[in-house]
Parts: C-alpha cells; structure tokens; sequence
C-alpha cells in the first residue's frame, strides 16, 4: 500500500471519531455525512460532509468537532467543505449503523419512502419489543430526520429516522 | 445604513464576516462554504437566487410564528421542523446571491429595505388561523415543488444543487399540506367552512407566483419560467381540493409585484420583528 492511501485510509478514521451531535451514538461516517478525506501536497486535510436536511443545525458542531479532532492528530490545516450534490440520501446510512440505531432507541429507516398519499412502506419495528405493530403519530419529530411513531404493542412512543430516497 | 457603512462597522468588530448564525467566529461552517467550486454568480443569476431565497426566508419567518401556538404539540414540531428546512433553503440561495455583490447571507436577510426584497405576496400574507397557514402551505409547497424539480436540471450547477436538495424536503411539506387540507374540507362544517374562508383570502396571491419576469426571461435554460408551471400546478391542487370537498373560490387577482418591490402592508411589520436584533447589535454572534 503506497503511503498515500495509507494516510487517506488514516485520515478517513481520524474524521469518521466524530459522532453526530444529535445522535451521538452514530458517526458521521455511519450516517453518511462523511464524504472524502484527502491530502493535499502542501499537507492540507480536505473533508467533505454533507447535510442530511438544509436545516439541519448539527452541520456547524460536526464542523467544529472534525477541526478539533484533527487537531488532536496533529493536522493544523483543515479545509472543510460542505457539498450538496448529490443530495444525501438514507441510502448512504451503513448496516453498522442502523444496528446501533436500533440499539439506541430510534428505529432505523426501512425500505422505500412513501408513495403520494397512499403510504405503501414497510411496517417499522419498535426499537424496543421489536413488534411490528405500530402507527405513525406525526411525520415531523425532535429533529427534521426522524418521525414520532407509537409501539401498540408496548405501548412505547419512539423516533424512527424516516426515509429520504 | 449604507452597507458600507455596514462594512465598516463590522470591520471594527474585528471579523468582516461577523455572522449573527455563527455559532463560533471564524470556526463553524457558513453556507459561503456551500458551493460547486464556489463560482460567484453573474448578475443576474444572483437576481434570479435573490427572489428564490426572499419567498423562502419570508415564509420560514411566518411559519416560525408557529412554534408554541400551533393546535397540539405535534403541528408545533411539524411547522418548525418545515421553517428549518426552507430557513436552510433561503440560507443557501441568499448565500449564492451575496457572491456576486460580496454580501454574506445576513446582509441580505437583515440590512435592505422592504422595496429591495423580491418575495411573492403570497408568502409575506399573515398566518391567520390554522386553515389560512396549511392553505397557504399546500399552495406554495406544491409550487415548490413543482419548480424545484426543474430547476435541478438548472445549467447553473449551484442552483441545481441547492433544488436537488430542496425538492426532497419539500416533498414531505407538500404532503403535510394534502393531508391536513382533507382532514379539515372533510371535517366539521366548521373546519370546511374555515377552509373556504382560507381559499378566498389566499387565491388573489395565486396569479403572481406564474408571472414571467425579465429575471426569469433573460436566463433561458437557468432560470425556471413561472408560467411552465402553472398547468401542472393547476392540475395538482385542483385534485386535492376535490378530494377535500373544496372548491377554487370565484376571487380576483391583487395587483401584486413583489419581483419588483413592491408589497403589501404585512411585510414590513414581518421585517421590523426579523431584523430588529441584528440591526441594534451589528455583528453580534451567538
């Protein structure tokens, strides 16, 4: 392996320590926000992420956090760049990923999304008894990502991280 | 103000691009970072992301005003959750206007006048009650919609991109929309009644959003032409509102030309209450 891949390799792990403030037991990685690592000849990091919503106010701290996790590996010239094309997409959210989801609570997004108003989606299952009866409440929850349903079973409310295809 | 004078003021505060959405001065992204090779617009492209950044960040405004007063918890969530995202999309359009003319997003959004914001009059209209927002909601997010989806073909990589995106989120709003217009037009007599009472106060705004202006005819294959939506649009509410029970009100059209400046009285109450903390701290961040 040449040492340029290596480091990018290197580099890629260094950014994929910051976790997503909002749901902290996920990385960026995990979630797809993290896009590329590179280095330049001059020895600048270059990292692009991307935003899950437009809105979504965790893009400034998961800024900071790759500043200050680089930092700490040594890298003082770090350019970040955020890219909206293409738009990012559950899709991009890795396997790992949506078992810690599911650990944590939030139930991760399954199949497709919805299909006009006739809702033809796969059933989510309770992060919690794992019973797939269960009823979206509202389509909009704590953050833009995710939606409020309730277990019937359990009788738990919970997060699901709807889809966006 | 002058913006120069604006200039100067926040070059004394040491930070030219002081930022009253920074969380951090000098550290945390600004949307400046968004960018497809960060090409500054012409002109007139930036004229064209100035009147599609103006209808959003007038809109997530009103929609905001939600927060806390909405009819159960969960519409408190929905109508935040749906400013923050077109508070994200006017964030991105503003920011790529303000390259060609080296404004940031916040000169744009909290130092012009009333005259130099180009919003439709149907975004700047007050919430009313709960029926004249989702009206408003369902009429502006299906036109969104619609334009979004074309505009990501936009030969201007950037305003594609930022629609891509839009278009995606915007979807979810729009059904948010559908779903409560045939709740309440197949409600109790009082819902229904209340949604034609919506329909009659919003359909006047609903002619200028299809005008075809010089900034949108002078960027052939760039811009989206208003006009090339309206059938479809037409088509799509039309559906909606049948299957609510609702009918298109018998209304004139105002004379409406926010493109041009010119607006109703209910804007400038929206910008006094919007720009008045950036105005008496210029340049503060929090």
């Amino acid at each position: 392996m040449s040492k340029l891949i290596a480091d990018t390799t290197k580099l890629f792990a260094i950014a994929a320590n910051v976790n997503d403030p909002e749901i902290p037991v996920l990385s960026i990685a995990d979630l797809g926000i993290l896009r590329e690592v590179t280095l330049d000849d001059d020895g600048q990091v270059q990292v692009v992420i991307t935003p899950t919503y437009s809105g979504c106010p965790a893009m400034d701290v998961i800024t900071e956090d790759l500043h200050r996790v680089f930092e700490q590996a040594g890298y003082n010239k770090v350019d970040i760049k955020l890219v909206l094309t293409p738009a990012w997409s559950t899709d991009w959210m890795s396997e790992e990923g949506k078992k810690k989801l599911e650990e944590y609570g939030i139930a991760p997004p399954t199949g497709r999304g919805h299909a006009g108003r006739i809702t033809l989606g796969m059933s989510v299952k309770c992060p919690r008894c794992h019973s797939l009866n269960t009823r979206e409440l509202a389509r909009f929850a704590s953050t833009s990502c995710k939606a409020l349903y309730t277990c019937k079973d359990c009788l738990e409310p919970f997060d699901y991280f709807k889809v966006l295809s | 103000m002058k913006h120069e004078e604006l200039d100067a003021a926040l070059d004394s505060f040491g930070d030219a691009l002081a930022s009253a959405t920074r969380v951090t001065p000098g550290n945390a992204l600004r949307p400046e970072d968004i960018a497809v090779d960060g090409v500054a617009p012409s002109d007139e492209v930036a004229q064209y992301a100035l009147t599609l950044g103006d209808d959003a960040l007038i809109l997530a405004q009103r929609l905001a005003h939600w927060i806390s007063r909405a009819p159960e918890l969960e519409e408190d969530v929905a109508m935040g959750n749906i400013a923050l995202d077109i508070l994200g999309h006017a964030r991105s359009f503003l920011t790529y206007a303000g390259l060609a003319w080296d404004k940031s997003e916040d000169d744009l959004a909290y130092w012009r006048e009333e005259e130099e914001f180009t919003s439709l009059w149907i975004v700047e209209q007050p919430n009313g009650h709960f029926g004249v927002t989702i009206i408003r909601q369902l009429i502006v997010s299906i036109y969104q919609h619609l334009l979004y989806q074309k505009l990501a073909t936009s030969q201007d990589e950037t305003l594609a991109a930022i629609a891509a995106k839009a278009v995606k989120e915007v979807d979810y709003h729009r059904d948010h929309a559908i779903q409560w217009t045939i709740r309440l037009g197949q409600g109790t007599e009082e819902s229904a009644q209340k949604m034609r009472h919506a329909l009659e106060i919003l359909w006047p705004y609903v002619d200028e959003m299809f005008r075809d202006e010089p900034v949108h005819q002078n960027l052939e294959s760039i811009a989206v032409l208003p006009s090339s939506l309206r059938n479809a649009w037409q088509e799509e509410i039309s559906a909606v509102l049948a299957e609510a029970g609702l009918e298109i009100p018998a209304t004139g059209q105002a004379m409406a030309f926010g493109r041009r400046g010119e607006h109703s009285e209910h804007l400038g109450y929206l910008l006094a209450e919007m720009q008045v903390l950036a105005r008496k701290h210029p340049g503060a961040s929090w």
